[in-house]
């Protein structure tokens, strides 16, 4: 609940509990608490969580823990869906609604790629993992540019915030169905949970083991979609969190996925509440895209794990 | 002789163009131990894949306990047998007992918790393979034998009638393969069957009930480890001379003929 106006945390929790004893002098306050920083808390929690949880069921689809919607190129599809709705979809009559929509169907697009890509054998190696995620970016990158230059969406700081990921352009409306996508993504996922775990034997011991493993992998395509096309509608390219989150939870919790998506679900919340109150405080009156942040802690810990796996030599 | 409980019927088998199994008649019977040898590619892992349902062959039909394999749901066939891969490259830092634990999976309810029971079954299997000690440790730390002994454990809570082991001693030393080849003769006594692919020749002679040699996709011999380790039968399967010894009991001692002699040196100072 902070921001660049100062508000005593007594104001803004008596605020929040509401009550008739609001005075007129405190009228600017319940705005900014209610209006303003209650909606993008909550917008942050839901996609911090949508997020956290899809790179935990990407590391298990594809049995890597480097596995993320933003490295793996996916978040850039869904963003290249967004796109070309807020670009060309006035022109079929298609409103701001069907944003998200476009943003689901091009997450399943390059995720069904991404499969074709990893072959038979459900297993991406981290060399693959970075090449496709490298080129998918660059393609999604390259086409939404293009895009939005032939579209006009390109004059502006809008673009630059969906490349760059930021909370700051997200409709008070669209909280509420990136929350129902967000429980749809993980009504779907949670039963599925013990058989994330023995997915990671390997698909053929996951069968062995009684799982119908083409099944599990469409439920899971289709619940990361949901998410991650939620996630980048409202909030563009928020990269990392679904690597940061699950990685440090493993370490905690460890890898069993029955703890691990709803925590995953908890951590990727507050994670991303706390680097997007820092995104608004850090300049004091200005606003850094949240993404920045992400990035930066992100980016760094991706490279860790990744010398850690060569290390190791348990991936090729 | 009894219905087996796992009988391939002239299976056929195709994978990327080449032909992988071609009629291969076998049955495994209740409470047998049944040891499978060939050279490397003449489709012994292939085989099991087919029993386990993650291939399916071109021709042919698999008969479990009588019933056509195709019959059983994944589930269904996950309680009935189960498979010991030669090694699985986990990505993420279960421990060991944790990786023992998922092969209650297929007993598990709804909502996928293991019951006191299961947790139960899970510590004796651990006790029984001698893994007691690896229990806490992240299976990433483990060496390729330890990593065996925790899958062989897996394969064991999931308390199924049939067992199959691909290679399962390949990583370990001699003390310990031969603590798994004693398990699994007990867990025959007690009626379990098992399928088990070996390279180790002498230990299949030894523990094994009977063997089924296998040679370019296709069964050269199958019957009592005498019948089957013979020089004729070992030149045809390994493209190997043998000598075939037999122990005090009978057993057969396979010794491959000693290497070619290396040229005498010669005298003559022009060469």
């Amino acid at each position: 609940m902070a921001g660049p106006a100062w508000l005593a945390p007594r104001e803004v929790l008596r605020i929040l509990l509401g009550g008739s004893s609001i005075s007129a002098s405190e009228l600017p306050a319940r705005d900014i608490v209610l209006r303003i920083r209650l909606p993008r808390l909550l917008l942050g929690g839901i996609v911090g969580a949508s997020l956290s949880v899809s790179g935990v069921l990407f590391q298990a689809l594809l049995r890597n823990p480097l596995a993320d919607p933003f490295v793996l190129g996916v978040s850039g599809g869904a963003a290249l869906g967004g796109i070309l709705v807020l670009g060309f979809g006035g022109a079929l009559g298609l409103g701001y609604a069907a944003v998200p929509p476009a943003a689901f169907l091009g997450s399943v697009a390059t995720a069904l790629l991404l499969f074709a890509v990893a072959g038979g054998r459900g297993r991406l190696s981290s060399t693959s993992l970075l090449l496709t995620g490298v080129v998918f970016n660059a393609i999604a990158s390259a086409a939404i540019v293009f895009v939005a230059s032939l579209s006009g969406l390109a004059e502006g700081t809008s673009i630059f915030l969906w490349l760059i990921g930021s909370l700051s352009a997200a409709r008070e409306s669209s909280t509420l169905m990136v929350a129902l996508f967000l429980l749809a993504g993980l009504a779907c996922v949670w039963p599925q949970a013990r058989r994330l775990d023995l997915l990671a034997l390997g698909e053929e011991s996951a069968a062995q083991l009684g799982v119908d493993v083409e099944r599990v992998k469409r439920i899971l395509l289709a619940a990361t979609s949901l998410m991650v096309g939620a996630a980048v509608s409202v909030s563009g390219l928020i990269g990392f969190v679904g690597l940061i989150i699950p990685h440090l939870l493993r370490l905690l919790l460890g890898p069993d996925h029955r703890l691990l998506v709803p925590a995953s679900a908890l951590g990727g919340a507050i994670f991303l509440i706390l680097c997007d109150t820092a995104a608004r405080t850090a300049l004091g009156g200005g606003e850094l895209p949240v993404g920045a942040i992400t990035a930066l802690a992100g980016g760094p810990l991706f490279l860790f794990l990744l010398r850690q796996q060569q290390r190791q030599s348990l991936l090729p | 002789m009894s219905e087996p409980v796992l009988g391939f019927e002239r299976v056929s088998l195709r994978l990327g163009g080449r032909s992988v199994l071609r009629g291969v008649d076998l049955a495994l019977h209740a409470g047998e131990v049944l040891g499978l040898l060939g050279a490397n590619g003449a489709g012994k892992t292939s085989l099991l894949r087919i029993a386990t349902r993650v291939l399916a062959p071109e021709h042919g039909a698999l008969r479990l306990c009588g019933r056509p394999l195709e019959e059983f749901s994944r589930a269904e066939l996950a309680r009935r047998i189960a498979l010991v891969p030669q090694r699985s490259e986990i990505p993420f830092p279960f421990t060991a007992a944790e990786v023992v634990r998922m092969g209650r999976a297929p007993h598990l309810g709804l909502l996928g918790f293991e019951s006191r029971r299961d947790l139960v079954l899970v510590e004796r299997a651990m006790d029984e393979v001698g893994i007691r000690e690896l229990a806490g440790r992240s299976i990433l730390e483990l060496s390729g034998g330890e990593q065996q002994l925790v899958a062989l454990a897996r394969g064991l809570v999931q308390a199924t009638p049939i067992l199959l082991l691909d290679e399962p001693t390949a990583f370990l030393d001699l003390r310990h393969r031969v603590q798994v080849l004693r398990l699994v003769r007990a867990l025959a006594s007690a009626g379990q069957s098992v399928l088990v692919v070996s390279h180790d020749l002498g230990l299949a002679a030894r523990f094994c009930d009977r063997l089924a040699l296998l040679s370019r996709g296709e069964v050269l011999a199958a019957g009592s480890p005498a019948e089957v380790l013979t020089p004729a039968l070992l030149r045809a399967a390994f493209g190997i001379e043998a000598f075939v010894f037999r122990a005090p009991d009978g057993t057969p001692v396979v010794l491959p003929e000693a290497p070619a002699p290396a040229r005498e040196p010669s005298l003559d100072p022009q060469t």
